[in-house]
């Protein structure tokens, strides 16, 4: 807290429910990529890196390995004196009765106790969601230097998929005068990013109001920035440029992923001045066998190639056998492609086998196949 | 939890490792890419419930202080356990008098006051997977006064040559302990790796002391042989002595084959080591690698084979680089033709050149070198 005196929320209790099988076990933010890391690595290190030190990580949905994830926050450096992460799920109260966030806003109301412990100055709400590197003490910075009730950041999309988006309206002086959820015909392309900064004593205020609502969605985008631009506060938009993803379908899982083998993507997980920590684990370095063929590949340790990989990422511990081949793919950690089998436009989800000589996916398939379970091969 | 203390030794002052060793102990070289030599030996400890752990160091300390820090990624108990980075300060200049003795000598108070009645004791410069629990219940068992772990080579005559062997007698009694001439190509290798009870450990520490200030702990055991009971026992998997250069690149280049690894690596007994938050390795288009193994973190681009490749190492279009270890964070730039070579940390090979050496007799290039 004493760094800069900003408190960061992670909200990451969405289930992600068109990864399909994907989140059937584990909430989307616990979803693995880029080889060996999972999505909340991303807001996480982002905050070790722009010195935030305490972080609250709100879950709900399958929250069992998220909770037991996150609470370890040496992982990411978050376990100093005065630093940590604090798992939130939601909780019995003494003066209220055990009930789930109703919404983005209500999670943050229902933790309003917790914040309070550090009376910060300033409040982070950010998205376990999103793969992104960002330095939120820069954003910090802009919001005082405009001396924002609250700061959004946002992201120049392509004007024809805006009406994807939350759109902010601003002036020439960066103030936010208009929030538009995806609309039909967007006035601007300035996504929102679900990034916030508030004033902590003014969003508390809002939350308060907002709980006590019973027209409410409890929402940061449909309700509380609303609110805040029809009290006439001072909302500013925040530049953001470089990579960013949210990673709602497989396609878009397989894509993010398949964005890594470019060797200048703008994410750069090389850069070792801003590094995305995770989860350490014992795996042997990579073995590349006599007769593997790689190229255009992003490979990590553990894993085993003796067959032929092809544009493909490969996560901790996975294998391909003998003449396997695995072609513009995602192999999730700990999968088995066993000799001769065939993986093309698939992404093969944690653990699975496929077996001898299988073939999944096909070169010229509208959609990427989402692997899920076993798939058997020849005996 | 093992009743014994875990003592972790360094090389004596009769092996020299070439170029490496100027910059590092043993137990701090990178091996198989991502880990040290002393993660095994520490590895070991861990995973046969050894929580107490001390290092000697004799020499540069830094980079094994550095590495260990508080022994956490040991997955040692935070709270009952303890890795401790030990040393001799009093003879640091002497070279001769800088023994094992000697560091242990002047850190005997600690030695004495641990509440375990045994001491476990590996060097930092032997790479194996061993169960220590279990060779200290063999050791309880059979009633000796020293277990001594040893394994049986058949190419002593060109290998292991600055290791001790053990000749034994058919009970597995140890009847003497002699230097490695090369003479005979069967051999018991003694792994410096030793099972006795603490009390008798401090017990051979003074004698040692009044005996000579030169003398060395397997000299002490050795002198012993007739007097105590010191028994063999067999070691099986993979094992290897990084005591010279070669023995170095031999043992890097030799777990390259995966039944090979699979004989020293066993999920059921992880490695442990420091993580460094590398990203995965980024292979490229027209890359071309096969029989390697390749650390996080790199950029490869041009050709690999029968490599050992350190984090963060990039290898640049057109480069060819073979029957290599190559250590962390070098550059290999384009068109360089690289063979049989241990290319140290940070080092740069331009574009274009050859470097090259003789497979018998592989060529070195120090850290930060820039060819």
């Amino acid at each position: 807290m004493k760094q800069n005196n900003m408190l960061a929320m992670i909200l990451a209790g969405g289930r992600g429910s068109r990864l399909h099988e994907l989140t059937n076990k584990v909430a989307k933010p616990a979803v693995s990529y880029g080889g060996k890391y999972r999505i909340v690595d991303f807001p996480l290190s982002n905050c070790a890196n722009s010195g935030i030190d305490i972080v609250g990580v709100l879950t709900q949905y399958e929250s069992v390995l998220l909770n037991s994830y996150v609470a370890a926050g040496g992982r990411w450096g978050l376990d100093a004196r005065e630093s940590g992460v604090f798992v939130l799920p939601p909780r019995e109260k003494a003066d209220s009765d055990l009930d789930v966030y109703r919404g983005t806003a209500d999670a943050i109301a229902q933790n309003i106790d917790f914040i309070d412990q550090y009376s910060p100055e300033y409040v982070l709400i950010l998205s376990g969601d999103h793969i992104y590197k960002m330095n939120y003490a820069k954003m910090l910075a802009y919001h005082k230097e405009m001396k924002a009730d609250a700061t959004i950041a946002v992201i120049e999309v392509p004007m024809k998929e805006a009406s994807r988006f939350g759109i902010m309206n601003t002036d020439e002086n960066g103030h936010i005068v208009e929030f538009e959820e995806k609309p039909e015909h967007p006035k601007s392309n300035l996504a929102s990013m679900g990034i916030y900064i508030f004033d902590w004593k003014q969003l508390r205020r809002m939350l308060l109001a907002d709980m006590k609502n019973p027209d409410s969605h409890h929402d940061f985008g449909k309700d509380i920035i609303p609110d805040l631009l029809a009290e006439n506060k001072t909302l500013v938009a925040y530049k953001y440029k470089g990579y960013w993803k949210d990673v709602g379908t497989i396609d878009s899982l397989w894509e993010a992923n398949m964005d890594l083998l470019d060797g200048n993507n703008e994410l750069d997980l090389n850069d070792s001045t801003w590094k995305i920590y995770t989860e350490d684990t014992p795996a042997l370095p990579q073995y590349i066998g006599p007769n593997a063929k790689i190229t255009k590949a992003f490979i990590t340790q553990g894993c085993i190639v003796e067959g032929e990989v092809k544009n493909s990422v490969l996560f901790t511990g996975s294998k391909v056998g003998e003449g396997a081949k695995v072609i513009d793919s995602v192999l999730m950690p700990g999968v088995e492609v066993e000799a001769g089998a065939v993986v093309q436009r698939a992404l093969v989800a944690d653990s699975v086998k496929i077996g001898k000589e299988a073939v999944v996916g096909s070169a010229d398939s509208e959609h990427i196949e989402l692997v899920s379970k076993r798939v058997k091969g020849v005996e | 939890m093992a009743k014994a203390l875990g003592i972790i030794t360094s090389s004596g002052t009769h092996v020299r490792v070439e170029g490496l060793q100027e910059y590092r102990p043993i137990g701090a070289f990178s091996f198989l890419g991502r880990y040290r030599v002393i993660d095994f030996p520490i590895s070991n400890m861990s995973n046969s419930g050894i929580d107490r752990i001390q290092v000697y160091v004799r020499r540069k300390p830094r980079s094994l202080a550095e590495h260990l820090g508080t022994g956490r990624h040991y997955n040692i108990n935070s709270k009952r356990g303890k890795l401790q980075l030990l040393f001799a300060e009093h003879n640091s200049e002497n070279d001769i008098y800088n023994t094992d003795i000697a560091y242990f000598a002047e850190n005997i108070d600690l030695i004495e006051r641990s509440h375990l009645p045994y001491v476990v004791i590996a060097p930092n410069y032997m790479v194996y997977a061993a169960d220590y629990s279990a060779l200290l219940d063999t050791h309880i068992e059979s009633g000796a006064d020293i277990t001594l772990l040893y394994h049986s080579v058949d190419n002593a005559k060109e290998a292991f040559l600055n290791c001790d062997i053990l000749n034994l007698n058919k009970q597995k009694g140890v009847e003497s302990i002699e230097k490695n001439r090369g003479s005979a190509k069967n051999r018991n290798i003694f792994m410096d790796t030793y099972v006795m009870k603490k009390d008798l450990f401090v017990e051979l520490i003074h004698k040692a002391k009044k005996t000579s200030s030169m003398i060395t702990l397997p000299q002490i055991v050795k002198a012993s042989c007739g007097e105590l009971d010191i028994r063999g026992v067999a070691h099986r998997g993979y094992f290897a002595s990084v005591t010279d250069f070669k023995s170095y690149y031999d043992a890097n280049i030799s777990l390259i084959d995966l039944k090979a690894a699979q004989s020293l690596f066993n999920p059921d007994w992880p490695i442990y080591t420091r993580t460094n938050d590398s990203c995965p390795t980024q292979y490229f288009d027209g890359a071309e690698i096969k029989n390697s193994v390749v650390s996080n973190g790199c950029l490869i681009e041009g050709t690999v084979e029968n490599c050992v490749i350190g984090r963060g190492c990039q290898i640049k279009k057109g480069a060819v680089v073979k029957n290599s270890v190559i250590l962390a964070n070098t550059t290999i730039c384009e068109d360089v033709h690289l063979e049989n070579q241990v290319v140290d940390k940070w080092a740069k090979i331009t574009r274009g050149r050859e470097v090259i050496a003789d497979p018998q007799h592989p060529g070195y290039v120090r850290r930060d070198d820039i060819l």
